[in-house]
């Protein structure tokens, strides 16, 4: 088992790591909240399946961290990062 | 034993698939709209299927009950910043996808 959580732990990562494309070259700032979101959900992923695999209970507390830190920073993206007027030749 | 290695494998395998599902559609779909639908399945069936997988294998109910109430707390956030988004990006003039 401990094989599986290794290598699910490193797909996830990978997948992280190709979701960058759309943190660099998402056309609106939406786009790359959106990502930076999936970003923190795949972070506690590969947490609980590290915490489960090494036995590392203070892993999940981090995990917890992040669950709850997610919401906060897309809140606070719409209500004061979003500009008012966003370019508008995003229809590609 | 065996049985309980393989759900909670199933479970994990699946849930990995629907990251990979999530993390496709952000890249592949057209328009800030359809990627808020490609997120929302990673952050609710994919790691709900991950916490699944490891809540069969976890130790002791309270390793269950973190990770529902990480489960929970994801699924909360996934929700209300999905439509916090997608009002936003309407009430910005973000034009919707056509073909």
């Amino acid at each position: 088992m401990q094989i599986l959580y290794g290598a699910l732990a490193l797909f996830l990562l990978l997948n992280l790591g190709a979701g960058m494309w759309r943190v660099l070259c998402g056309p609106t700032g939406a786009d790359r909240m959106l990502a930076a979101q999936l970003f923190g959900t795949t972070a506690v992923a590969i947490l609980l399946l590290l915490a489960q695999a090494y036995g590392n209970a203070a892993l999940r507390d981090v995990a917890l961290l992040f669950a709850l830190l997610a919401a906060v920073t897309a809140v606070a993206f719409v209500r004061r990062a979003w500009p008012n007027q966003e370019e508008d030749d995003d229809d590609t | 034993m065996m049985i309980r290695d393989f759900l909670s494998a199933v479970f994990l395998i699946a849930g990995a698939v629907f990251f990979l599902a999530g993390t496709l559609g952000l890249l592949r779909f057209p328009d800030v709209y359809t990627r808020l639908h490609a997120l929302t399945k990673a952050d609710n069936l994919g790691l709900g299927l991950m916490v699944l997988g490891l809540a069969v294998q976890a130790e002791s109910w309270a390793v269950v009950g973190k990770l529902l109430l990480i489960w929970g707390l994801v699924l909360l956030a996934g929700a209300s910043v999905a439509h916090l988004i997608a009002a936003g990006a309407l009430h910005r003039g973000i034009r919707l996808w056509k073909r």
